[in-house]
């Protein structure tokens, strides 16, 4: 258009030099370097080895016998009754901690919706338990089951579910609600505070074109609030879910996993093993297995997904 | 004050090609208004020559320097935002002094020239507030004072009255106006809307889908169009558009093949396309005029009446005359076409004259 | 019947917020009930009389503060550190598209999925073979590392909140991209900062499982370990104990006050991403 200008037009260069293209695709990356080089150390790397542990016999005790030893740790843990015990208790868990943390999450939430004076105090008040570090619930628990100080047994011989006054944790029949209840009481937060979050985002007049329609509260609460809640409980419970599985202290600090292994689950499991029986290659294996049944997990989850998308 | 050139611009994101060897050049001191419906590619043009946006290919060379690779900041330009993009957490003086406290420019000059521009946008009593503070003009105010202050070779805004109310966007409209008439700097506008378009610019640059339709003065642009894109988005109400074709040496209308009576035109074989502005198309009784239909809806605005007739084989098209017409909905009547503003297109929408 | 309803609601709201606070309000009575009535008035509301004698022999007579102060060393430094790093990762991910992005998520997210115990025999091995085991800087690094993705998607979330149009305007203005970061978007993230300063606080002061793999000399515990060991060696000093633990909850329940309002915020960002 303009011929006054060609010497800076004229070089052949006219397109962007390279080092300015270096540094515009240079520059996210420097801000993440420091982020990534943490995960990659302390994450990735320990995870590889890890892996690599599982195929190794590796045990403090006898730190003599170690080496390459295939896949002679997989097969231990096949024979082994405590894995399988294991995982069977870390269904048990799983299952009955999300179940109620759920349903009283989404009760809680309900409640705190609907507005009522001092509702700012009580939701304070009712998301402390989230705040309060895991070991402290769990030794709080703990001590609340104790018949020498925590009022819990005698309340429950006192309603019939006792006999006498015992501590439930010292009872492999019963030793794992006592995780549970410790569990739920943790976990109510989280899903009342993610579901109030999804319920605040309906808009109010769906709300109101559903009254003048002539709809129930109970019309309203199924027709409107259950369809715009339903993606967001999908994904909060599967990954809950996970989380939940995986979730050792409290069980560890309230029964150790015991008595009898009756509250064992895989991910306690792991821990007593290497730090108990300082046995590192057998817990590798355990957390590899573990990590198999992860990804399966997450397949399937993804699975799900897609299909429910097709069908919507 | 700064001379800019563009030469063989393109930007592409992925594989979408947002401007199509785009080559302008813009004068010291001349304002400029980039224009264009929503998608256009006007705000990324303009932020490429910011510096905010990277060059896929091409050139933009400031005062005979190429400047492709230069950051924003050694560009000497600056920029008005839409959302006025003021730091919250800085009051107006402050803002204002941004750039200079960058330079490290000392305290006392920095006032002075705050104060400098702060006079000349009114702003004096609110050198301590907060933006949040502030009420939309003000913002709007702050927001060019920000941009005064850097004293910067170009000015560059970006619709930055789309965020006010009507009566709010014609002050401030004039506040621009009177600024570039003040200070002479080059600016570059961006807006979608032709009335500021027109009214603002020096020379008007039409862009639809990445690609230069039209560069020209406002009447240029109003008076004769580059083409059918240009003709219907300059001038509001947009102009009538009639399909016509060439029979018998004679312009007719194409669906009914009813005869237009009008002196021969130059290159009207291949039009198919007849453009008329609202403001050249006048009602006539019954029977006279060069096309007759039927008045649909009159909507009076007190010095103008808009005047929808129903012509048929022509569609509905829209008459701009006197504010006292007693024209009626309903009623018969006739329309003439002022021979010196006809406006002809060929199949590809360029005018032919 | 709308009274039945309102009056039902405001019994469930009570039932929660009860159940919620018992377990905290038993660890303080505990704690200042005096060690003579525990056997006798363990379990019932209130003691006749109440003490703060196990509160003075926790602070001043064992080694609890030592394990306060080891925590509170870790906890600051790891929130520190990882709202730092967090926070330009967040900022690249919140400001930047480029290649390989997707990717980088896709990795972040996977670390919040998979149980951080499957890698602590790797890690306990590292950490012996640097020479690093009962040291705070092992549980420094450590903390550190988990904590990031989280803390970055939390600080992405701010950044994100943040027009794009204010970076712009600071660089039009004579700002580098780091000044623009440093003198425009960070005073306006300062909130932002905080919330994840507090999270990852949080979640370094009541980490226990590592610490316990990890350190196992009086002078370098944390304040769980050093309570857990605190119980299994010495399980009948009750009082003592909950004193202990009373105080332990301060610094969460600080945090928490402090927090709340980002709660929401922050935990929605969690929910959606692992």
């Amino acid at each position: 258009m303009n011929t006054a200008v060609t010497p800076a037009v004229a070089t052949p260069g006219s397109r962007r030099s390279w080092r300015a293209v270096l540094r515009t695709a240079a520059e996210p990356w420097l801000y993440l370097s420091p982020a990534l080089i943490f995960i990659m150390l302390v994450m990735l790397v320990p995870l590889v080895i890890g892996i690599s542990y599982a195929f190794q016999a590796i045990s403090l005790m006898n730190p003599l016998e170690s080496g390459w030893v295939g896949l002679a740790n997989f097969e231990a843990l096949y024979e082994d009754r405590k894995f399988w015990k294991s995982l069977k208790n870390t269904a048990y868990w799983t299952i009955a901690s999300v179940f109620f943390q759920f349903f009283l999450g989404l009760g809680l939430a309900l409640l705190l919706n609907h507005g009522f004076y001092g509702r700012r105090l009580v939701q304070a008040l009712v998301f402390l338990p989230w705040a309060v570090p895991t070991f402290l619930s769990a030794l709080t628990w703990a001590w609340l089951f104790n018949p020498v100080i925590g009022p819990l047994p005698h309340w429950l011989a006192a309603i019939g579910i006792l006999s006498e006054p015992y501590n439930i944790l010292s009872d492999p029949n019963i030793a794992i609600w006592g995780p549970i209840v410790a569990n739920i009481w943790f976990g109510i937060p989280f899903f009342a505070i993610t579901l109030l979050a999804a319920l605040q985002s309906i808009p109010h007049d769906l709300y109101e074109a559903a009254a003048i329609d002539g709809a129930s509260a109970w019309q309203g609460f199924i027709k409107i609030t259950l369809p715009f809640l339903a993606p967001m409980i999908a994904i909060t419970v599967m990954l809950r879910a996970i989380w939940v599985a995986n979730f050792a202290d409290l069980i560890f600090v309230m029964t150790g996993g015991g008595p009898a292994n009756s509250t064992q689950i895989i991910s306690t499991y792991i821990f007593t093993t290497a730090f108990r029986k300082l046995d590192f290659g057998y817990a590798s294996a355990i957390a590899v297995v573990l990590l198999v049944l992860l990804l399966i997990y997450a397949a399937v989850l993804l699975r799900l997904r897609q299909s429910l998308r097709l069908v919507n | 004050m700064a001379r800019i050139d563009i030469v063989d611009l393109c930007k592409r994101f992925g594989n979408i090609e947002v401007i199509s060897n785009v080559n302008l050049s813009f004068e010291e001191g001349e304002f400029i208004v980039l224009v264009g419906p929503s998608g256009c590619g006007k705000s990324t043009l303009l932020r490429m020559i910011a510096g905010l946006e990277s060059i896929t290919k091409g050139d933009i060379i400031m005062n005979d320097q190429r400047v492709n690779d230069l950051p924003p900041r050694d560009r000497n330009i600056a920029m008005v935002f839409q959302s006025y993009a003021l730091y919250p957490h800085m009051n107006v003086e402050r803002n204002m002094g941004f750039s200079m406290e960058i330079k490290r420019t000392p305290p006392d000059t920095r006032r002075q020239h705050v104060d400098k521009a702060a006079a000349i946008l009114g702003l004096g009593s609110l050198m301590e507030r907060l933006p949040k503070a502030l009420s939309g003009g003000q913002r709007q105010r702050v927001a060019m004072g920000r941009a005064i202050v850097r004293d910067p070779s170009a000015f560059l805004f970006d619709e930055p009255l789309s965020n006010l109310d009507a009566a709010l966007r014609v002050e401030m409209r004039l506040e621009i106006a009177r600024l570039h008439q003040r200070l002479g700097s080059t600016m570059v506008y961006v807006t979608h809307d032709q009335v500021e378009a027109l009214t603002l610019a020096d020379r008007i640059v039409v862009l639809d889908h990445g690609v230069v339709q039209q560069v020209g003065t406002p009447m240029e642009l109003y008076e004769s169009p580059a083409n059918r894109f240009v003709a219907r988005f300059i001038g509001s109400p947009t102009m009538n558009l009639i399909e016509v074709a060439m029979e018998d040496q004679q312009l007719t209308m194409k669906s009914t093949h009813s005869a237009i009576p009008l002196p021969a035109l130059v290159g009207a074989e291949s039009a198919t396309q007849l453009g008329i502005r609202p403001e050249h198309l006048e009602p006539m009784p019954a029977g006279k005029g060069h096309v007759q239909g039927e008045v649909e809806v009159v909507e009076r605005l007190g010095s103008d009446s808009f005047v929808y007739v129903q012509v048929p084989g022509a569609g509905r098209l829209l008459s701009r005359c006197n504010g006292n017409t007693r024209l009626q909905a309903g009623e018969a009547v006739g329309l003439s076409l002022d021979p010196a503003h006809l406006h002809l297109f060929d199949e590809k929408g360029q005018a032919l004259r | 019947m709308r009274t039945v309803l309102t009056i039902g609601r405001n019994l469930a709201v009570l039932g929660y917020v009860l159940f919620a606070l018992f377990p905290l309000y038993w660890l303080l009575k505990i704690a200042v009930t005096p060690d003579r009535l525990i056997y006798t008035e363990g379990t019932a509301l209130w003691p006749t009389t109440f003490t703060f004698d196990n509160f003075r022999t926790v602070i001043f007579y064992s080694d609890f503060m030592v394990f306060f102060s080891n925590s509170v060393i870790v906890s600051l430094c790891s929130a520190a550190l990882a709202t730092l790093i967090a926070a330009a990762a967040g900022y690249s991910f919140s400001r930047f598209r480029f290649r390989g992005k997707s990717i980088i998520v896709v990795l972040m997210l996977v670390t919040q999925m998979f149980p951080l115990l499957m890698i602590i025999t790797p890690i306990y091995k590292i950490v012996a073979t640097l020479g690093l085991l009962n040291t705070l800087t092992s549980l420094i690094v450590v903390y550190t590392a988990f904590n990031i993705p989280f803390a970055t998607f939390l600080m992405q979330s701010f950044f994100d909140g943040i027009p794009k149009d204010l970076d712009e305007a600071a660089m039009m203005d004579g700002c580098t991209r780091l000044q623009a970061l440093r003198k425009v978007i960070l005073p306006l993230t300062l909130p932002g900062l905080a919330a994840t300063l507090g999270f990852v606080f949080t979640a370094a002061w009541s980490e226990l499982l590592f610490a316990l793999m990890l350190i196992n000399s009086n002078d370098s515990m944390t304040f769980p370990v050093g309570l857990l060991t605190f119980v299994s060696k010495f399980s009948v000093d009750w009082g003592q104990m909950m004193a202990a633990g009373v105080l332990a909850l301060l610094p969460s329940c600080l945090f928490f006050v402090f927090i709340q309002r980002y709660l929401v915020q922050g935990l929605t960002a969690g929910a959606v991403k692992g």
